[in-house]
């Protein structure tokens, strides 16, 4: 019961965010000079009667609250636009753009968490050893770099030299699991390689950190004192309660992470949300920007909710509410 | 404590040799600790250098006889118009696309990164102590507001939203540090807020009050003070993810335009010649690197210095040595005190 009251009241907070964060981005793009945004889709040598009808067209002359009632009344019935130049649904463009990047985040975090979560792990079991230290100067340059220059890297040293040597696996650019699984992981690898190495130094860090500091727990001595095998010790007993604090600075990095995508995207030309909007961000497609954050904003706070339900699973202790 | 035991240590302080005990203030320790860590030394040094090479870029220019803008398409650009390597025609870490010198425009993109990043910080940090003190000092509303308002920001796609703002701004150099800033005061205001909690519930905090101290008095003069050790690291953990923050708004094209150098714009413009020239990557990529990895060596060293308890991976073997050096010493007849007290401080 406690868990449905829960899961009600963080569903409406999530709806208020959103609300917040739409009326946010309305305000940012439609409350400035809309003569730039007429202009732009008018063409350079449009005759100001021109412009003039496309601003009436677009609604832009308007009285704000008018244009803010059109755009939460849009956005109810989960229409979120048109584009100002092709005027292609925002919904159709999304649903469209959305497999590259689906394919970047969903990769990107299982490796992300494996390979962070499995080299913390090894190091606090293995603390002051050779590979406790090599993965520390790792996670630092992890750490320091952003994530074009990782992604760019990459495309220097592996994905450059490969093909000149006829070994075509590794690829940029896009291509679905309908290719061929194969292929598909050919053409992702490097990608979920860059959104992982970024992130994966930060969870790195902090799974060395926490699990070094309950394996100093009694419980553990007496776990050990009951003659459990060592990997029962760490994996039952020291992971798992590590993991909290791991679970919640996860809720924070959703965010990050899709910071992270809209890069790699760019890096390696995947398409994608993040590379569509980053276009629309030069074209000044305010439509298709709007979307794009209020789509972010939906994940980051559906994301949220589920990190909250992990955490409550993990630690009994934690209480719902 | 009886008054024979009290004669009897004063006795003893008025024995004991003048050098023997000699007060030192937190900030005094930490700076002896951190002065015997070879690598936060290291990563000082380094960044020292990095800050003195980006106010010489002109002088650096005007030795190479190269200045940052202007293009050299005879000698910066092979036949091909492609650019030139390290070492060629007097450009000693070869051209950029346009035939200008990588090596003045870096360290032109230096000065852009560091200002950047030591601005955005030290408005953030003083931006985040403010709302964490007062949300976490009032309590109550307030606090429900800032606390929610700072989770909000830490929790949004800040990506996203930076590029937003930067268009609807347009790119500039305010418009970078602004935007930054905006994103980085989130992390330390939760901290400062979690340490004003605990910290207001202290025994010195209530006799402040009782001596009639305001509210704000008590902020800034008793608690401040007291937090100052962890913002001051996470300070130095910030400057290197605003400089890496500022280079991908400037890949992205969001960031300092050209023909100004930054590290960002010079390596958002190097990516489509990264098969013909790589130095054209490899030297800001690495000129990057540096100067993030010595601000995050630093910060680390610091956090170290502060807290003893933490142990350290990549720390200098020196402070071992030191112990062992004076565990044997101790073992000598004649040992002061003082002796002991120092070394476990190095």
């Amino acid at each position: 019961m406690s868990m449905f009251r829960f899961l009600i009241r963080r569903i409406l907070t999530g709806i208020v965010v959103l609300w917040l964060v739409a009326s946010a981005a309305f305000l940012l793009f439609f409350a400035r000079p809309t003569a730039t945004v007429a202009r732009q889709l008018a063409g350079r040598e449009a005759t100001p009667a021109v412009i003039a009808q496309v601003t009436k067209t677009l609604g832009l002359n308007d009285p704000i609250a008018v244009q803010y009632w059109h755009f939460i009344d849009n956005l109810l019935h989960g229409n979120l636009g048109y584009s100002y130049f092709t005027q292609e649904s925002v919904n159709t463009m999304i649903k469209q753009d959305l497999p590259p990047t689906v394919s970047v985040v969903v990769g990107g975090v299982i490796l992300w968490l494996v390979v962070g979560l499995g080299i913390g792990i090894l190091s606090a079991t293995r603390a002051r050893s050779f590979f406790d230290r090599f993965s520390a100067v790792a996670v630092l340059i992890g750490l320091s770099l952003p994530t074009f220059v990782i992604g760019e890297f990459l495309l220097l040293v592996v994905f450059v030299p490969l093909n000149q040597h006829g070994f075509h696996w590794i690829q940029d650019q896009y291509s679905g699991p309908s290719q061929g699984i194969w292929t598909w992981i050919g053409h992702m690898i490097l990608p979920w390689i860059t959104l992982a190495a970024v992130q994966a130094a930060v969870y790195t860090r902090l799974m060395r950190g926490q699990l070094l500091s309950t394996l100093g727990e009694d419980y553990i001595r007496t776990a050990r004192a009951k003659g459990l095998s060592e990997r029962r010790v760490v994996f039952k007993h020291g992971v798992r309660s590590a993991l909290t604090p791991v679970v919640s600075q996860l809720g924070v990095d959703v965010g990050q992470l899709l910071g992270g995508v809209i890069v790699v995207e760019q890096v390696f030309g995947l398409g994608g949300l993040g590379q569509v909007s980053v276009q629309a961000i030069d074209t000044d497609n305010l439509p298709v920007i709007i979307g794009f954050v209020i789509v972010a904003a939906a994940f980051v706070v559906v994301a949220n909710i589920v990190v909250d339900l992990a955490y409550a699973l993990l630690d009994p202790r934690v209480r719902i509410s | 404590m009886s008054i024979s035991e009290l004669e009897f240590q004063a006795a003893a302080v008025e024995g004991a040799p003048e050098q023997a005990v000699e007060g030192r203030s937190q900030w005094q320790l930490t700076w002896r600790r951190l002065r015997s860590d070879k690598v936060a030394v290291t990563a000082m040094i380094t960044i020292v250098v990095m800050v003195g090479l980006a106010i010489a870029a002109p002088a650096i220019a005007a030795l190479v006889h190269h200045p940052p803008n202007i293009a050299y398409p005879n000698t910066g650009e092979n036949a091909v118009g492609n650019p030139v390597g390290p070492f060629t025609n007097g450009f000693w870490l070869g051209t950029d696309d346009t035939g200008r010198d990588l090596m003045v425009r870096i360290f032109y993109g230096a000065r852009i990164s560091l200002f950047v990043g030591l601005v955005t910080t030290a408005v953030a940090t003083v931006a985040g102590v403010a709302v964490g003190l007062i949300a976490g000092y009032f309590g109550g509303i307030v606090d429900a507001v800032l606390a929610r308002f700072t989770d909000a920001v830490l929790a949004f796609p800040y990506v996203v939203l930076a590029l937003a703002l930067a268009v609807v701004l347009g790119p500039s150099l305010a418009v970078i540090i602004g935007v930054i800033t905006f994103f980085s005061w989130a992390g330390i205001s939760r901290i400062v807020r979690g340490q004003t909690l605990s910290l207001k519930e202290k025994e010195y905090i209530e006799a402040a009050r009782s001596l009639g101290a305001g509210p704000f008095r008590i902020m800034f003069i008793d608690i401040l003070p007291n937090l100052l050790a962890p913002v001051l690291v996470l300070a130095t953990l910030y400057i290197p993810a605003a400089v890496v923050f500022e280079a991908t708004l400037s890949y992205l094209g969001l960031g300092i335009q050209p023909p100004t150098a930054s590290w960002g714009n010079i390596l958002a413009a190097a990516q489509n010649f990264y098969q013909v020239a790589w130095w054209y990557t490899v030297f800001p990529a690495l000129a990057l690197l540096i100067t993030t990895l010595a601000f995050n060596l630093l910060g680390d060293g610091i956090r170290d210095a502060m807290d003893p308890t933490t142990e350290r991976l990549l720390a200098a073997r020196r402070g071992r040595k030191a112990r062992a050096r004076s565990r044997k010493n101790a073992a000598g007849p004649d040992q002061a005190p003082a002796d002991t007290a120092g070394s476990a401080s190095a």
